[in-house]
């Protein structure tokens, strides 16, 4: 194995320092006592914090993501589960038009989902429901999950099942008894992602959302257009927390490398 | 009495097929194997039997019951997989259990027989492991209870040997021999490994590019092989190309002209055939004794014996003696080969490869 | 690879419940966009039901439009850039350090990809603002201050930002198919440590840079949140148009317009970077 020299070493520290002086800096002034963006010289508070637990429309946001998080990568595990096993375990015409319709939102720019989204719910009269909401990010996470379940899937020894079935099983319970405990750290792994990725969401949800159903980041970027306060730093800092908090659930499920890097 | 019978069986996968035709009867009790090199069906035929593929046209009965397009879960078969296809989320308890629960065997008998399972494949002590904690050779094992346990009328193999060591291959051979025995199952192996059909098999089913070619005790199949290709793939061989001559009583192959006494009734006068002599059907003699001449290109010691790569008129043979202690004759010196001729193999046809 | 012939329903009972779905929540509303598009607008009275190709020929001509086109490319070429400088080398720095170190740092460059687009964005604003730390530092070290947030800088540097995982990740797995070993062969045949790079890892590693280019490039041009919050009102790139063009000119069918075309000039990009993945496919099964 060759080693890095000082020159890389450098470089290596400084594309760090590059990576992590924003959200290192979010850390720091969400814990300022002072009343502008500045960094807590004279101590740390937890006023800024407190204010946003007392601010009643960051809150019903707060609870609005987490609800239309969960929600939606439950329901994309729903559709790409099934929709993995016929499409990597089936020979069938239009098998390839399928696989890219489900992976299309991730080549699509969300911009333009949203406004697309906005076209039809404008048609509809159905804008600025939570559930037409809900519909949008299933869209736009399912594809995550589809991938890793796909990947778990091509990843595993059929002839376990093909045992099963041997040993009596009907198709059902050999894909209740093996199958999916198998394939289960990729389907928990696409639903953290696909958590996370709804969480996150801003450039579609943003034209899809109504005054009663707006997303945490959503919240973030009217505040943040508006005025810029301690508060906004509290904030960010509790979504560094929460999104550290699922990589490394991920990361003891999954891998987050695996995830991130090594899907085919 | 016939037990299991596969009659005309044919699959075809788009245009290719796969297996051709094939007809076999299989007694109860016996350990047959399907022989071949990799892609001659032999892997299919086994999946046909154990209903994980489903047979393009053919019959499959066992015990008189049509099974042909029955599903595997209703079949009963035993089937070790070549990945062993263990279930990684249970312990090798629960996979050995897994069969009896489909059943619906009661608690109580269904622990008595995974106990004895396990007894029988010596892994009593390792019920509550996990298969990622067991070696190759015990992995195996699991496959093998867990195929057992159920009592199914037929045990299907399929390659159960070939991801273990060359040393824990030899031990299984034996292993699975004794096992068999001990269970009295019906027992049919896939394998591509000559010598593990040929030591653990009562009869040996070849296979060549999906068809049935020879089907045979192990020692009939080494001794009269049907084809060239069978007598290469079976053991080790010289295979020699020559003509058929038959003059009143006497019969020969003739090889660029030297005549080798041989006998072949079947085979009409003037045919082209291939001579098949095993190189330990050979005898090493001094230079002028013996049928034929020739002078030693190599010797390598294999320790039980000598392998000699010997130049001669009709061709590069390769023979090998036994050791006797002493030294045998150097590379480079002369000598005379000879043999019996009721050890000489002659097969209608030239070989593809000599 | 059970594939029965009575089973052929299978796959679509269990697909089908997604692929209505999806279709009708991606293509169709697709189209339907793509039909707006078309729709005659009145400042007054809103959009006509009445055809016309006028938006497109709008955007193509008028200067207004044209100077964002020009700076959205501009911007997503030089954060393409900058992502390949500092990316490239970093995979490569990465790929050789040891374990627990080698996959600690993987994750410290690639993990902000899971941090939210605001909090990054939100993270350089208050970096880069005139009472910034950045402009801190330059007044101590007796610099005088300059202005970058609401500048193509700043645009840049945050895109740089969010977009360098994207770089990194593609390089990474290139590079984890090469041998570690035949750098050192190429050494032991009498390479200088330059020429082995140049000539045995770079060639391996430029499909991986390629390949991230491209996503990089996709991704910037139709980035919206980097620009709507370090941009400004003035410093419009095509994604912060659209959103002005519908939320607050309600001009929806020019709106459309552009999305359409952001949409076939992504999914152009897309289509190359498939044919890069499945011709190195082809290479490396060949």
């Amino acid at each position: 194995m060759q080693k890095n020299g000082p020159v890389a070493l450098i470089f290596h520290v400084l594309v760090l320092t590059f990576v992590l002086a924003p959200l290192v800096i979010i850390c720091l002034v969400a814990f300022t006592p002072e009343n502008t963006l500045s960094l807590p010289t004279t101590g740390l508070s937890l006023r800024w914090f407190k204010a946003v637990f007392e601010h009643p429309d960051f809150m019903a946001s707060f609870w609005n993501s987490i609800w239309l998080a969960t929600l939606s990568a439950t329901l994309a595990v729903a559709f790409a589960v099934p929709a993995a096993l016929a499409i990597s375990r089936y020979t069938f015409p239009g098998r390839d038009f399928l696989n890219a319709l489900f992976l299309s939102p991730l080549i699509i720019p969300h911009l333009v989902l949203g406004v697309a989204f906005l076209r039809l719910f404008a048609l509809l009269g159905a804008t600025g429901s939570f559930a037409w909401l809900v519909a949008t990010h299933i869209i736009v996470v399912t594809p995550y999950v589809l991938r890793l379940v796909l990947a778990a899937l091509s990843g595993l020894d059929r002839s376990a099942e093909q045992a099963a079935r041997t040993l009596g099983a009907g198709e059902w319970t050999a894909f209740r008894r093996i199958t999916a405990p198998m394939i289960l750290p990729g389907i928990t792994g696409g639903w953290l992602l696909a958590f996370i990725n709804s969480f996150d969401e801003l450039t579609m949800s943003i034209f899809v959302t109504s005054p009663a159903t707006v997303t945490l980041p959503v919240r973030m970027y009217m505040y943040a257009t508006e005025s810029i306060d301690p508060m906004m730093a509290a904030v960010s800092a509790l979504m560094i927390a929460i999104t550290a908090a699922a990589m490394l659930v991920l990361d003891r499920t999954f891998g987050l490398d695996r995830i991130l890097v090594g899907q085919r | 009495m016939a037990f299991l019978t596969l009659e005309g069986v044919s699959k075809e996968f788009g245009t290719f097929t796969a297996v051709r035709d094939v007809s076999l009867t299989i007694d109860k009790g016996e350990f047959v194997s399907l022989l071949g090199p990799s892609g001659c069906g032999k892997t299919t035929t086994l999946q046909m039997i154990a209903g994980l593929v489903e047979p393009t046209e053919g019959r499959i009965s066992l015990d008189g019951r049509d099974i042909t397009r029955e599903k595997p879960n209703r079949r009963g078969l035993g089937v070790v997989f070549q990945s062993y296809a263990l279930f990684p989320h249970m312990t090798v308890a629960q996979n050995v259990a897994f069969g009896l629960e489909m059943r619906r065997v009661p608690q109580a008998e269904r622990t008595d027989r995974v106990r004895e399972a396990l007894m029988l494949v010596q892994l009593s002590s390792f019920a509550d492991r996990y298969p990622r904690q067991l070696s190759g050779g015990q992995r195996q094992r699991v496959a093998i209870a867990r195929a057992l346990v159920i009592a199914p009328p037929v045990l299907l193999l399929d390659e159960p040997l070939s991801n273990l060591d060359a040393k824990l291959r030899e031990e299984m051979q034996f292993e699975l021999r004794r096992i068999q025995r001990k269970v009295g199952t019906t027992t049919i192996m896939v394998t591509h490994d000559q010598a593990e059909a040929l030591s653990i098999s009562d009869r040996v089913v070849v296979m060549e590019a999906g068809r049935m070619t020879q089907v045979d005790a192990p020692y009939r199949l080494y001794e009269q092989p049907s084809n060239a290709f069978i007598s290469s793939f079976v053991g080790k061989t010289n295979l020699l190309a020559g003509t058929w001559r038959r003059n009143g009583a006497s019969s020969a192959v003739d090889i660029g002209g030297v005549l080798l006494e041989a006998s072949a009734p079947e085979i009409a006068a003037g045919t082209p055939v291939t001579l098949s002599i095993r190189p330990e059907k050979v005898l090493v003699r001094d230079a002028g004794a013996g049928r034929l001449e020739g002078h030693v290109v190599s010797r390598f010691f294999l320790g039980s014996q000598w392998l000699f790569t010997i130049e001669t008129p009709l061709g590069t043979m390769t023979v090998s003696t036994p050791n006797q202690g002493g030294e045998p004759p150097a590379e480079g010196s002369r000598v005379g080969l000879d043999w019996s001729p009721a050890d000489l193999r002659v097969i209608a046809g030239t070989a593809a490869a000599a | 690879m059970i594939a029965r012939s009575s089973t052929l329903s299978a796959p679509w009972l269990l697909a089908g419940p997604g692929a209505l779905f999806f279709f009708g929540l991606v293509l169709l509303p697709l189209a339907l966009t793509v039909i707006l598009s078309f729709h005659a607008y009145d400042h007054s009275t809103g959009i006509q039901n009445t055809f016309t190709l006028s938006h497109y020929v709008t955007v193509v001509t008028d200067g207004y439009y044209l100077e964002i086109f020009w700076r959205t490319l501009r911007i997503a070429a030089l954060t393409t850039l900058i992502c390949a400088a500092i990316g490239v080398p970093e995979a490569y720095i990465l790929s050789r350090m040891r374990d627990p170190w080698r996959s600690v740092f993987l994750l410290v460059i690639i993990g902000p990809l899971l941090v939210s687009v605001v909090v990054r964005t939100f993270g350089w604003s208050m970096l880069l603002g005139s009472q910034g730390l950045v402009n801190q530092a330059l007044q101590l070290l007796g610099f005088p201050s300059v202005r970058i947030l609401y500048t193509e800088t700043a645009i840049v540097i945050a895109l740089v930002h969010v977009m360098l995982p994207f770089m990194v990740i593609p390089v990474w797995t290139a590079l984890q198919k090469l041998d570690p070993m035949v750098e050192a062969a190429a050494w032991t045949l009498g390479a200088s440590h330059f020429t082995a790079l140049r000539r045995v890892v770079m060639p391996q590693v430029t499909l991986g840079m390629l390949s991230g280019s491209l996503i990089v490039f996709g991704l910037s041009a139709s980035a919206f949140a980097v620009p709507a919050l370090l941009g400004g009102r003035r410093l419009k790139m095509a994604a912060t148009l659209v959103y002005d063009e519908y939320l607050h000119e309600l001009n929806w069918p020019l709106g459309a317009t552009i999305a359409i075309i952001v949409l076939v000039a992504n999914l152009c990009i897309m289509l190359a970077y498939n044919r890069m993945v499945e011709a190195r496919a082809r290479r490396t099964l060949g």
